[in-house]
């Protein structure tokens, strides 16, 4: 396990290398610069920034210095944010996404779950169709819908919750319910398919043959074998949560890093993108880790692989 | 004993699970909701008009608040509350109005400026505000290593430009002396009538350098002291807190020299990207102001809740540039047709709706007190016999052109209203072409297009901050558009104090500009926004400058 371990910690580091390479290059090869705006300045003050910014130099020498740089952790100021560096905005903005993203996955779990065992119980019932049919509706609906509907049924209509902000507790209950729908919705799919495919085998017949209390039958011979699609969806899911939150970081006023990911951009903030992805490409390739070794412990087969 | 059967124990457990899930979420949805509970909850607003604290939906998130680096409208609002120039603008009208000079003396050739400061201007930080700072200030500001993106705005001054490009190194030599502690001295490039109301621009505050240099060096872009912990100012607030796309807070200064005048307490200013999510914001309670209203909804609230939303012209201009190399459209009569054929009244009716005033020139009305007479129209008949002149008789042979738009749906719909109009109107095809934002810049600069929309802003109310945007070569142009007669005229409007025979010589520029059409002007922006009753003092300008010394709130009376 150690050494499985260490192997894929091993191979992070060329694909970083790869990741680093291809959007430094493609991020330059787009057309428009950090400091282009309709208001454009003289030739004398752009040379004058590009070269505070090391941007006069040849492309690849800009590369080499990146790389040195990254190899001592630091991502460089940001262009657009220039009393910042891009260490200190996602040091700022992580914990934020973080925690919405947790929030969002509490939904997710629990709501999904909720639904897809219930309505594998209860197959072709009222109790299937409904939190199927509502889990497709929040399949459908796109968190640019979801996110206004929710503030004027909670916040405009009903003076539940404060329409914008992250500043108190009631604050992340919006938001993550909003961010937190999809997901459930997709948990509760494929733990009802799960749960489904697993009582129909034949152990479970045997075990109900032997006399076997339902729960027994649900908690310790069905669900660690139905969660497996759930728990490899969890690996993306995670990983949806905290980069995908841009629209719901927006819609509520949220300071994460799901914005910087996207505007950063737009504005063409070369070290902001390179500093984001990075980071992000880095977050996704541990979850993917931390699945495959969940992975593992779920299904004994997998360990002799 | 019997077991219960396999549906008994089926609805137990699904009962179980229900409950346990159904009570942990109950409990964790009161934990949540908060102590505070259900009853009817004060507003920000509210609270905010009873404790003098100004919420306001700014925008977007500000880059950075050093005066001489920062260059958008967002930061610009908020250094207003944090820094004062020289002279202020009024908050009605932006007049220039005494600041930290109380007064000054113009020479008679209009060359000369001397101010006299105040002698209890001070910082935020205690320490005596002298002409001292004001000229280190400017030389900081205009030197070249800092890469000040608006250094043009002092280029007025004599020698600021040299020194600026590097051309000459001695700071000396630039029309800034100090006369002594209280008394500032600039000398002009040539008379510029409007140089008090440019020094109103946050180009010419001035930045406290002991400060500056403690966090790094001068002329580094990223120099931390502009964070709230380091910084010091001379505004009538200071800034307290800084917290990234979150808000912005400033606090109001003990040691601005007219503080006792200074009614608010507090002005929070929220970094709202979206104007949606900024009208949600202000329906719940949470601002006082909008920085616009999204363009759906202004009609909504003309209609409904008039007391709510005001809307007020800027000195800002929507046109088309035309790319004037690319034949056909380098046939004055061409572009002529093409500026005729579109009826601007339609899309500021249908389209844009927010009160837009149709533009049948460039210069907006009411300039710095310039009003263009001339003016080309709108006339079918007339663009049909033009476009036939230039050898295309009701449209035939017309090649395919582009226009291009930057993404966006409202710069979407007048593109496609026009390419219509071009169609039913002169039987032209034109194809549309958007591109995100910052690929439109680089293929406008490139001239990569046949038309292409733009906007252009006043930097300060005189007609020369949009008529010298057309001279040759300049850095906006971006038409490949040159005329010479045009160039001598802004040029000799700039050399002459007299404000009459300046304004002739616009004049005469503009009706060239208007017979040549290398632009075609479309309409006069107007800011709509959202406000609520209680904001007092806080004026919509032409400018859409908003000075805060003077603004209060008042509770309304039925929310006492």
């Amino acid at each position: 396990m150690i050494r499985f371990i260490a192997r894929r910690i091993l191979e992070t580091i060329p694909v970083l290398l790869i990741i680093a390479t291809a959007t430094f290059f493609m991020m330059r090869a787009a057309p428009g610069g950090p400091f282009d705006a309709d208001k454009r300045m003289s030739k004398e003050v752009r040379a004058n920034i590009e070269k505070h910014y090391g941007l006069d130099k040849p492309l690849w020498r800009q590369y080499v210095s990146y790389l040195g740089n990254l190899v001592h952790g630091d991502l460089g100021p940001s262009f657009k944010y220039p009393n910042r560096s891009v260490n200190e905005l996602i040091a700022d903005a992580f914990p934020v996404s973080l925690e919405l993203g947790l929030w969002s996955l509490v939904v997710a779990v629990f709501f999904g779950l909720l639904a897809g065992l219930i309505a594998s119980l209860k197959q072709n019932t009222a109790l299937d169709y409904i939190p199927m049919s509502i889990a497709m509706l929040g399949i459908c609906v796109p968190t640019f819908v979801m996110g206004p509907l929710m503030i004027s049924s909670f916040a405009l209509n009903h003076d539940w919750f404060n329409a914008t902000g992250w500043f108190f507790p009631r604050d992340r209950i919006l938001p993550s319910l909003t961010l937190g729908a999809y997901y459930a919705a997709y948990i509760a799919r494929l733990s009802r398919a799960g749960m489904l495919e697993v009582l129909n085998q034949d152990f479970i017949r045997t075990a109900r043959a032997k006399g076997a209390s339902e729960s027994n039958i649900v908690v310790r011979h069905s669900l660690r074998i139905a969660l497996r699609p759930v728990v490899s969806f969890l690996g993306p899911a995670v990983a949806g949560l905290l980069t995908g939150s841009f629209i719901v970081e927006t819609i509520f006023q949220v300071p994460g890093l799901g914005r910087f990911f996207v505007t950063s951009a737009f504005n063409r903030d070369y070290t902001m993108v390179m500093g984001t992805v990075l980071f992000y490409a880095t977050l996704i390739i541990f979850l993917n880790l931390v699945v495959d070794i969940v992975q593992v412990w779920l299904n004994p087969k997998l360990r002799f692989e | 004993m019997t077991r219960p059967t396999k549906t008994e124990q089926q609805k137990i457990l699904i009962e179980s699970i229900t409950r346990s899930f159904a009570m942990s979420f109950l409990v964790l949805f009161v934990l949540l909701l908060g102590i505070s509970g259900c009853t009817k909850r004060e507003t920000r607003v509210a609270v905010g008009n009873r404790e003098q604290t100004f919420h306001i939906g700014n925008g977007g998130e500000p880059s950075d608040l050093d005066p001489h680096t920062a260059i958008g409208e967002i930061e610009h609002d908020i250094m207003l509350a944090l820094f004062e120039g020289l002279v202020n603008g009024d908050p009605k009208t932006v007049d220039p109005i005494p600041g930290v000079a109380e007064r000054w003396d113009i020479s008679d050739d209009g060359l000369i400026y001397t101010f006299h400061l105040r002698k209890n201007a001070r910082w935020s930080n205690g320490d005596p505000l002298t002409a001292h700072d004001f000229y280190n200030s400017y030389q900081r500001a205009l030197m070249p290593s800092l890469g000040n993106q608006y250094s043009y705005m002092l280029f007025p001054v004599k020698n600021a430009e040299e020194f600026n490009t590097g051309k000459i190194s001695d700071f000396s030599q630039v029309g800034f002396k100090v006369l002594d502690d209280h008394t500032l001295r600039i000398i002009l490039q040539s008379p510029t009538p409007y140089f008090l109301s440019l020094i109103i621009h946050n180009s010419w505050y001035p930045v406290h350098l002991p400060t500056v240099e403690k966090f790094g060096k001068i002329d580094d872009r990223n120099n931390r002291w502009t964070r709230p912990q380091n910084f010091v100012g001379n505004g009538p607030f200071v800034l307290k807190e800084w917290k990234v796309n979150s808000h912005i807070l400033a606090e109001k200064s003990s040691t601005y020299w007219d503080a006792a005048k200074v009614k608010l307490n507090k002005i929070y200013f929220y970094p709202t990207e979206s104007s949606d999510t900024e009208e949600r914001m202000f329906r719940a309670g949470q601002i006082h102001t909008t920085r616009e209203c999204p363009q759906p909804k202004i009609q909504v609230y003309k209609a409904t809740k008039p007391h709510l939303i005001e809307t007020y012209p800027l000195l800002s201009t929507y046109y088309y540039r035309i790319n004037v190399t690319r034949p056909p459209l380098n046939d004055k009569r061409v572009r002529q047709a093409l500026t005729m054929a579109i009826d601007r009244k339609a899309i500021v009716e249908n389209i844009t709706r927010g009160g837009q005033i149709p533009a049948y020139n460039l210069t907006p009305p009411g300039t710095g007190g310039y009003n263009c007479e001339a003016a080309f129209s709108e006339n079918i008949d007339k663009a049909r016999k033009l476009l036939a002149e230039a050898g295309f008789p009701d449209g035939k042979n017309f090649p395919k052109f582009e226009l291009l738009f930057n993404t966006l749906e409202s710069h979407r719909a007048i593109a496609e209203a026009i390419q219509q109009m071009w169609m039913k109107n002169l039987n032209v095809e034109v194809t549309l072409r958007n591109e995100e934002w910052k690929v439109y810049l680089d293929s406008t600069h490139r001239m990569d297009y046949f038309i292409t929309r733009a906007g252009w802003g006043g930097d300060y109310a005189d007609p020369n901050t949009f008529l010298d945007l057309m001279m040759t070569g300049g850095g906006n142009n971006e038409t490949g558009w040159s005329n010479l007669e045009y160039d001598r005229l802004i040029k000799a409007a700039g050399a002459t104090r007299d404000q009459k025979q300046r304004f002739a010589a616009f004049q005469k520029a503009e009706a060239i500009l208007l017979d040549e059409v290398p632009i075609i002007p479309i309409y006069f922006y107007t800011r709509s926004r959202l406000i609520q009753p209680s904001v007092k003092g806080y004026y919509g300008n032409l400018l859409d400058q908003h000075s805060f010394q003077s603004v209060y709130l008042e509770p309304e009376p039925e929310a006492r």
